[in-house]
């Protein structure tokens, strides 16, 4: 059990005396209180991994802290950390049956024969894994592999935190939804803070209480899913989170009312202050963007694709060079390529260089 | 040209890795191979190439026999899950490599720069795939393979090693990369998501047979059996057991209805119900619906839409509800099905009744 | 159902047929036809049946005697010479360096004896172990121990041993060495975080994911070491006495000492046998090791 502070921290791979600016990671303060879920998300390259391995104490940082519960264990290695890990493929060791492999930890750590065997016991029972403790683990799928992995992280009593990278990435589709719902009941029964890195937004959204969101070793915005959906800080994460992404549009704002190809837009907040001389784009999703027949107090677009995903339609249309996605509504049907768009004005937001502008009541 | 399996069966040190199959596919068509791993799709595409001999049956390209004839004999390209392309070679060689091992030196430069156009490669073509990212050495192999104009181009969950959004921009080119080539496409992919972005035909697989093939949004809207409705549905399809008597509906988990919908004109028996997670939803309290009393075990919120896990005595459910809903684990909820919107099937898993198509 | 068949396709394989008929069947045969026959020189020979096999397999005979005393000293020998180098070459792989420039430098340090033919090795030693002149042999009587391997049958075999070792140490090190690379990072990674000891991420991970170079490894060296014929004949020349009379130095003896070609043949093609036999077995093995099963349906 532990809350993890990152004071300062920062990481460089060619040591701390390169040019900040190609730091894998560039400095971050920031707290994770125990038992929280967290995911780390971006794309690949954006730190995500590199951060991970510091908590878990893979890689030392090139600078700044880590505490855990207010103890400083930047100089500890991962053994005295208390740290569990689920790693991308599943580890497992492939001379021994499922409960050896679960055993593992324990015996390292110079339990006692009855202790262990009680507490693997216990901890298969969590995992559905009971059945299969007398076979030899490399003989299992892909998912009950991951499993195990993820049962010798549980089954230390004394476990801090469980750090997963990547977990789901062999595994089928249906049974991802399995392990995810697995996951998370077990995060809700044990109380463990656990850090989640992926570059799958659904994932991570549906895992993690908390979504830090990364670009370039930096954190964009860290929230809940809500957070980041209805309100990205950053056109980043407005392109990242949600599939499709955000539309991102330039436009001339004034006051009140923003202009995109000299079409007023109603916005519901004022923007009379906004820096002079800065990109000003206007974000809003294709969930909130209404498709409609076209008319004169619509926006004109011309439709160029619909993309079917079985439960939902997605309109992909043109206005004028810029490319938009809108939602379709259910049971419409078009008559031709030319529609008309209706931006939701509460869902309409105000970038200022690619960071979100806060507009007065 | 068109390209057909016949009968064809394929055996790995006595593990039948594809029972009896047979298949055609013609000229400027996109095939998606859908199915769990270990459904054989890979196999399929491997005797589709020739890189194996199937253990009966034949292969016939244009209703010539094939079998048994080398694969670099054939006119095919294949892409693979991981980026394989030549390291010490630039992009734009890359790309050239298949037309320079082919002795077609004739407007080699036309070709490659038609590709890198078509996939967007054009800045980066002086450069080695090590400095490219993921999704562009992705699309240098792609490039690869489209660039002899091969008949048949075999894609093997070429999107699997990249990146949410990479997979999502590339998804939405394919297609008209495809039409723009001409060629025989088979795409094997393990997401129902993907298989209904891409369109196209769907062979739909399992554990080594073919469930069935057809138009994309058709498989997906018309699942012939229990089996492809499971497969072809993300989040994974609901079920509950049903009987029929006496002008009412029997759900295995207890509740009572009449049978309207598509129940109407079922004959008296038991049968197996499927619907998907956006065919639940809250109760709306319209009576021609069917309720179910449910207990909620999790909400996941994306913030564009919220998936809650339901148990309905001893079932285990899937809503795909959009917008943001809040419900605490524990919580009853009463969720509801349009016995007009849902998938009947009879006790040997095959489809009776499907919704109308909208 | 109908077949492609092309004829021509033979002609193609015709001329590995003629090599391998010229390099290999024809000696064979050649041999066989020997190994039942005798001869009283003259270039006469008459029928013998399997009386040399027959001989050959009776310990209690001349022939049968020479033949198992030195089969045992062969076996004695691969098996000493295995239970060096295998635990040897692991220890060596496990100690190189796993990236920088160090990588190259230990593979090319390592490749040397490799490279070096095996009647010049058995010179180096020879010389290397002489007491008179050779810096270990010196070097060792010096110290005031009674080493020669020219009188002394043991020293004779430490010497061949040692050898040997230096010799092929290098290729079981490498095979184990390209084993361990292939080892992904994470299960390191996995074992740190589940506190295992330097012994247990040996036993658990390591040698299991080793277990098929080390199967190649120890097949090679048998086969090797089983065949050893030039460094012994250099170093010892199967001395003192017939303490270093493997089989293939006892082999050459009666083919070409006392031209008893009859028994030499008949010897040859036993051992040939053996060797097979064994190559069958582990090849059988290893191939059973290999394969990775599908994994089961239903893991959960």
């Amino acid at each position: 059990m532990a809350r993890i502070d990152l004071v300062d921290l920062a990481h460089s791979y060619h040591g701390p005396a390169a040019d900040p600016a190609t730091y894998a990671l560039k400095p971050m303060s920031m707290t994770w209180r125990q038992g929280g879920a967290y995911a780390l998300l971006g794309p690949s390259g954006c730190g995500k991994t590199t951060l991970l391995n510091i908590i878990s104490g893979l890689v030392k940082p090139s600078r700044g802290r880590i505490l855990f519960d207010q103890r400083d264990v930047t100089p500890l290695s991962t053994q005295r950390r208390n740290i569990a890990q689920v790693f991308q493929f599943p580890v497992i060791y492939d001379t021994m049956t499922v409960a050896e492999n679960l055993a593992f930890p324990l015996k390292n750590r110079g339990l006692r024969g009855e202790q262990i065997a009680s507490r693997v016991a216990e901890i298969a029972q969590l995992l559905d894994l009971t059945p299969h403790l007398k076979r030899k683990a490399t003989r299992l799928s892909a998912d009950a592999k991951q499993k195990i992995s993820l049962g010798r992280g549980l089954v230390r009593p004394d476990v801090a935190a469980i750090l997963f990278d990547e977990p789901l990435t062999v595994i089928d589709p249906h049974l991802k939804w399995e392990l995810r719902s697995k996951l998370k009941a077990l995060h809700r029964a044990l109380d463990l803070t656990m850090i989640y890195v992926t570059h799958d937004q659904t994932e991570a959204l549906t895992f993690a209480d908390t979504v830090v969101v990364m670009q370039d070793g930096m954190v964009v915005q860290s929230g809940t899913p809500q957070d980041l959906f209805e309100k990205p800080a950053h056109t980043f994460v407005g392109y990242f989170i949600g599939s499709p992404g955000m539309n991102i549009l330039p436009a001339t704002v004034q006051g009140r009312r923003a202009h995109l190809s000299g079409h007023p837009i109603a916005l519901t907040r004022a923007y009379d202050r906004l820096p002079a001389g800065a990109r000003i784009e206007i974000g809003v999703r294709p969930e909130f963007v209404r498709v409609a027949a076209p008319a004169p107090n619509l926006l004109n677009a011309r439709i160029e694709r619909i993309d079917d995903l079985g439960r939902t339609r997605f309109a992909r249309v043109r206005v004028g060079e810029q490319k938009l996605a809108a939602q379709v509504p259910n049971g419409m049907s078009f008559a031709g390529a030319d529609v008309g768009l209706d931006f939701d004005p509460a869902h309409v937001h105000v970038y200022a260089d690619s960071r979100l502008v806060e507009g007065a009541a | 040209m068109s390209v057909t399996l016949d009968h064809v069966t394929r055996f790995v040190s006595g593990v039948p890795y594809l029972h009896k199959t047979s298949l055609t596919l013609d000229r400027g068509t996109l095939n998606v191979l859908l199915g769990p791993t270990l459904a054989g799709k890979t196999s399929l595409m491997r005797l589709l190439a020739g890189l194996d001999r199937p253990d009966t049956g034949r292969v016939l390209v244009d209703d010539k026999d094939v079998t048994g004839i080398d694969v670099r004999k054939r006119s095919v390209a294949m892409v693979y899950q991981q980026f394989i392309n030549y390291p010490s070679l630039t992009v734009y060689e890359n790309i050239a490599s298949p037309l320079r091992v082919a002795g077609k030196h004739r407007d080699i430069d036309a070709r490659v720069q038609s590709v890198a156009k078509l996939l967007g490669l054009e800045p980066y073509l002086d450069r080695t795939p090590l400095q490219l990212s993921g999704g562009q050495q992705q699309r240098t192999a792609i490039a690869r393979a489209l660039v002899k104009g091969a008949d048949l181009v075999l894609l093997d969950e070429p999107l699997a090693n990249l990146d949410y959004k990479l997979r999502e921009e590339l998804r939405a080119e394919l297609p008209r990369i495809f039409e723009a080539s001409g060629a025989i496409f088979v795409y094997a992919t393990t997401e129902p998501t993907e298989a209904l972005l891409l369109g196209g035909r769907t062979i739909c697989m399992w554990e080594g047979e073919i469930l069935q093939t057809g138009d994309t949004a058709s498989v997906y809207r018309h699942p012939q059996s229990l089996r492809v409705a499971e497969v072809f549905s993300d989040p994974p399809l609901n079920r509950v057991g049903v009987e029929k008597k006496d002008g009412s509906i029997h759900y295995a988990s207890g509740e009572r209805a009449p049978a309207n919908g598509l129940y109407r004109d079922l004959a008296d028996g038991g049968y197996e119900v499927g619907f998907r997670a956006h065919q639940l939803a809250a109760a709306s309290g319209k009576n021609e619906r069917h309720s179910f009393a449910t207990t909620v075990l999790l909400t996941e919120i994306t913030g564009s839409e919220s998936f809650v896990h339901l148990k309905c005595d001893g079932f285990n459910w899937v809503a795909v509800m959009p917008g943001v809903v809040e419900y605490a684990p524990g919580d009853r909820l009463d969720a509801e099905i349009d016995p007009a919107d849902l998938y009947v099937f009879d006790p040997s898993g095959r489809l009776v009744a499907a919704p109308a198509t909208m | 159902m109908e077949k492609i068949v092309n004829q021509k396709a033979w002609l193609l394989v015709l001329p590995v047929f003629v090599l391998v008929a010229f390099s290999a069947i024809i000696p064979l045969m050649t041999v066989v036809n020997y190994s039942v026959q005798d001869t009283f020189g003259n270039n006469q020979f008459f029928w013998n049946g399997v009386g040399w096999y027959k001989d050959l397999l009776d310990p209690s005979t001349e022939l049968g005697g020479r033949f198992f005393a030195s089969l045992w000293r062969n076996l004695l020998f691969s098996a000493a010479v295995l239970a060096i180098e295998i635990p040897l070459g692991i220890l060596v792989a496990l100690s190189m360096p796993r990236e920088g420039w160090r990588v190259a430098a230990c593979l090319i340090i390592l490749a040397l004896p490799l490279l070096i033919p095996w009647n010049v090795v058995g010179t180096i030693w020879q010389i290397f172990g002489r007491s008179d002149i050779g810096l270990l042999g010196y070097t060792l009587n010096l110290f005031g121990l009674n080493y020669n391997y020219v009188a002394n049958p043991l020293d004779a075999w430490l010497t061949i041993i040692a050898m040997d070792v230096w010799h092929w140490t290098s290729l079981v090190a490498l095979l184990c060495y390209a084993g361990l690379k292939s080892i992904p990072e994470a299960y390191y990674q996995a074992a740190h975080i589940d506190g295992a000891s330097r012994w247990a991420v040996f036993t658990a991970i390591q040698l299991p994911k080793m277990k098929r170079v080390l199967l190649i490894a120890f097949l090679l060296r048998f086969m090797d070491s089983f065949m050893i014929y030039t460094e012994p004949f250099v170093v010892t020349g199967g001395g003192p006495g017939n303490s270093t009379t493997f089989l293939s130095i006892e082999l050459v003896k009666l083919a070409l000492g006392q031209f008893d070609l009859g028994k030499a043949a008949a010897m040859s093609i036993v051992y040939n046998l053996i060797v097979l036999i064994v190559c069958w077995v582990f090849y059988t093995v290893m191939t059973n090791v290999g394969t990775e099963r599908r994994p089961e349906t239903g893991g959960v």
